[in-house]
């Protein structure tokens, strides 16, 4: 049997417009030669879709309150461990310490394909 | 039933797709952090990342939202004691699911004919892993969404309507964030 529901159904064909026209604004700005406009459709709207998501078709927001603070605390766990490693992985050299084999790679690579920088 | 009883406040079967949605989030999310730090210290990666085709993930972005659609109507008629109406929207969500999984077919044969495969660089590397990770979370899918269709036909588990639906989104928000960076980014 259905449990009773805890969900006012919202007019969903209503959101999921607004996720295909986000689409769309995503892939417009794709286009783009300016990388700030590139990176703000890309992934300022990935972030917005992913709200509506949640919010409309999970319904986090009427959910037990403890389940998106669980949720939020697996993204803190993800945010952290990217802190944590990203220098070193980023960074291709520190004070005494060389990441030779990257930075050969960037170099040829660049090389290679100099039109992408 | 037993995945209907609850000692949290939350049916069990709910309370264990939010436990499996949540360690979910950090296997994609360190994954794709992992592939984020990568990206950000390689730009030499763009070039790769250019050859792989916008309008096929924008196009599978479409789908899977298309698919979520269909999981959260099900839900709602699931709700509403409409098994057969929840059974065929499951159904319309699979089908999604197979749509996306044939486009990220022909596009892997398309990449692996020009000579993009696993061993190819480290983009190519993260691309077949992130896709391919996220591909057979697509197929696990579609499989228990199939199966709940079955018994939701019969106007039984309703409540697993709900539960497979949030899986399904979860899946779909995965996707939303592995669009910019796999087929945008460059």
């Amino acid at each position: 049997m259905a449990t009773k529901s805890r969900v006012h159904h919202a007019n969903y064909a209503e959101i999921w417009a607004i996720l295909v026209a986000l689409l769309l604004v995503s892939v417009g700005g794709s286009m783009s030669s300016t990388r700030g406009v590139v990176l703000v459709a890309a992934f300022g709207v990935a972030l917005v879709k992913a709200y509506l998501v949640a919010k409309y078709f999970m319904h986090v927001n009427v959910e037990k309150r403890w389940v998106p603070y669980l949720l939020l605390v697996m993204i803190a766990f993800v945010v952290i461990f990217f802190v944590g490693v990203a220098p070193d992985v980023m960074k291709h050299g520190g004070l005494h310490w060389s990441n030779d084999a990257a930075k050969q790679a960037v170099e040829s690579g660049m090389k290679a394909a100099p039109k992408h920088e | 039933m037993a995945n209907t009883r609850s000692a949290t406040g939350i049916p069990n079967a709910r309370l264990i797709t939010w436990w499996v949605i949540a360690s979910e989030i950090v296997i994609f999310g360190g994954l794709l952090s992992v592939y984020l730090m990568h990206r950000l210290g390689h730009p030499e990666w763009g070039a790769a990342a250019s050859h792989t085709n916008t309008w096929a993930g924008a196009f599978n972005t479409f789908v899977l939202l298309t698919s979520s659609l269909c999981a959260v109507l099900a839900h709602k008629a699931a709700d509403a004691h409409d098994g057969q109406r929840a059974a065929k929207l499951l159904r319309l969500a699979t089908l999604g699911g197979l749509i996306f999984l044939t486009v990220k077919g022909f596009e892997w044969t398309k990449d692996v004919h020009e000579g993009f495969v696993l061993s190819s660089g480290g983009f190519w590397s993260y691309y077949y892993t992130l896709a391919g990770l996220h591909g057979l979370h697509v197929l696990a899918g579609m499989v228990i969404m199939l199966i709940v269709a079955a018994d939701a036909a019969k106007n039984q588990e309703l409540q697993r309507v709900e539960c497979i639906g949030l899986y399904w989104h979860f899946v779909d928000i995965v996707w939303i964030f592995l669009f910019p960076l796999l087929y945008i980014a460059r």
